[in-house]
């Protein structure tokens, strides 16, 4: 879903002629656009980033400008990126569940 | 050539920019290190390759300012060192260290130019943590660089410039706003008016914008008081009070809040940099005298990372600072430009003082707040968490960082530094400047330990300090 999901907290409003990239989401494929960040594919999809370490609930984001630290996101293989300074590549594969 | 050693200018907004182009005007090659992939900064940040939005369209009435800006960078590529996706992550005896895409690196440099700009001021509300929940600067990224909205349904809150220019361009571009809530009454504006009239052209624009809101059906609501964002799970509303008292909600699937900008100072606090408190800003800020420099030798300050001023007054500081470093090392040019530039400056500094007082920061907010509010995002650390330490010496923001781990987590205190600070001193009822600062501390932005091992045999004396 490129596009808009009824269950994404983003929404496209323009910019929707790019290239499609796929990538995977706890396990499931994920269609963003090339030149997408990895926050903005997973937030178009979605509405979480990861669970909060100490307790309340997900986490989605806040600052995207790579100051507040809050959309650090792990990869399947191990290690993590931080989601609103990355973009998508097409095989990346993320974890958003504990 | 001037007599000035290895130049690196952190930061490439518009002071990075044009300090960049001074120093390059003059024969030197400075160093210039980015944490974005593309020069502008936050304010005239570029879309990603691919995306064919005009520039009229993403910068509104800056978009002629934001391509002069990309056009001097992009001319100055041949003739600068430049680092782009890399951050610095600590400065020590006159060695900055980076990390980027090829990895770790030391940049050895004689004068340093800090343009490290700023990020949202943002005071924690009660459920601020919530999926939905984003800055204003956050807001207008997600439209301005990704083409997104960050929600089906929008509130903005706050005060500040940003606050009416991100709601205008979020309902221009076809977003739902479902209203815009400030926090500033309108008797605040007043008082300061022929202050706010030295703004000019930047004043009738943040008019312009309010007016076109008001058009277009915009519910617009002035004297907010935020209570909390709710939602389980994800945001669903935001409960607030009206400028009458009264309690309010309002539907909504996100919020984008702030009030203004906050300088991000930690590098020139790194470097040796004397902090001094100001009192409008409320704020600990980097010293710098009229012409850029700051207390530490060889360190030049300019954009809002040296007290936040705007776009305009970044380029003006940008260009001062280096002159002033070129100046500082035997070049004779310059003299009349920089007059000219401090008599700019201290006009728009006349603006800044009455934008100040006419959208103030509500410093009552944070000090209200209840006890299960989460302050410290990245370490759930609450408001009675803070609270609960006051007895404890001595009366430090950094002593409440030890007791409660404010501040200790991935932001490094960032989003919570302000706030916690405001909390601490009306419990403890001393002055804000009482209590002190978060202090920067290396590594200022997570490195992963990999990477912190590369840095350490790189360098084995700097292990310790990773």
């Amino acid at each position: 879903m490129s596009g808009n999901s009824e269950r994404g907290q983003f929404v496209r409003i323009s910019e929707t002629e790019r290239p499609e990239i796929i990538i995977h989401v706890d396990g499931e494929p994920v269609t963003a656009l090339a030149g997408d960040t990895v926050l903005t594919a997973l937030l178009l999809a979605g509405a979480r980033l990861r669970d909060f370490e100490f307790g309340d609930g997900a986490r989605a984001g806040f600052c995207l400008m790579g100051a507040c630290q809050d959309c650090w996101v792990r990869l399947e293989e191990g290690g993590s990126l931080r989601a609103c300074t990355t973009y998508v590549r097409a095989g990346l594969r993320l974890r958003t569940d504990s | 050539m001037s007599g000035a050693g290895a130049i690196l200018i952190i930061g490439a907004g518009p002071a990075g920019t044009r300090a960049a182009e001074v120093l390059t005007g003059h024969g030197l090659r400075p160093v210039v290190v980015d944490e974005a992939p593309a020069s502008g900064g936050q304010i005239y940040r570029r879309q990603p390759p691919g995306f064919k939005r005009s520039a009229k369209l993403r910068y509104g009435f800056e978009a002629r300012k934001a391509e002069a800006l990309h056009a001097c960078f992009d001319s100055l590529r041949e003739r600068i060192d430049y680092r782009p996706d890399t951050s610095v992550w600590s400065i020590e005896n006159k060695v900055a260290f980076t990390v980027g895409p090829g990895g770790v690196d030391r940049i050895p440099f004689e004068s340093l130019l800090l343009c490290t700009g700023g990020v949202d001021r943002v005071l924690p509300i009660p459920g601020w943590t919530l999926p939905g929940v984003y800055t204003l600067g956050g807001a207008q990224i997600a439209l301005k660089a990704q083409g997104c909205a960050i929600g089906k349904r929008v509130v903005f809150l706050g005060s500040g410039p940003l606050l009416y220019l991100v709601a205008y361009q979020y309902a221009h571009a076809g977003g739902t706003v479902a209203a815009v809530l400030d926090t500033a009454r309108l008797r605040d504006a007043l008082p300061v008016m022929p202050g706010l009239l030295a703004g000019g052209l930047t004043l009738a624009k943040g008019l312009w914008y309010q007016n076109w809101l008001r058009f277009n059906g915009i519910v617009m609501r002035r004297g907010v008081r935020p209570i909390a964002a709710e939602g389980g799970g994800r945001l669903t509303g935001l409960r607030y009070k009206n400028a009458w008292g009264r309690e309010r909600h309002i539907a909504c699937d996100a919020l984008g809040f702030g009030w203004g900008v906050k300088p991000e100072c930690q590098l020139a606090e790194l470097a040796d940099c004397e902090m001094a408190f100001d009192a409008l800003a409320r704020q600990w800020l980097p010293e710098c005298d009229a012409d850029g420099r700051a207390s530490a030798e060889g360190v030049y300050l300019a954009g809002d990372g040296a007290g936040v001023m705007g776009a305009d007054a970044a380029e003006y500081r940008g260009e001062l600072a280096a002159l002033t470093l070129l100046a500082d090392s035997g070049e004779s040019t310059g003299a009349a430009r920089r007059t000219y530039l401090k008599t700019r400056l201290r006009r728009l500094m006349r603006f800044r003082i009455a934008l100040e007082r006419a959208l103030p920061y509500p410093k009552g907010l944070a000090a209200a707040l209840p006890d299960d509010t989460i302050i410290c995002r990245c370490e759930a650390v609450t408001a009675g968490d803070i609270r609960q330490g006051q007895t404890l010496q001595p009366q430090e923001i950094n002593r409440a960082k030890a007791y409660t781990r404010l501040g200790m987590g991935r932001c490094q205190g960032r989003m919570c530094g302000i706030a916690a600070a405001e909390i601490l001193a009306h419990q403890k009822g001393v002055p804000l400047a009482e209590v002190g600062r978060l202090r920067g501390q290396a590594p200022i932005k997570p490195l992963h330990i990999g990477i912190a091992g590369e840095a350490a045999e790189d360098d084995p004396d700097r292990a310790t300090s990773i």
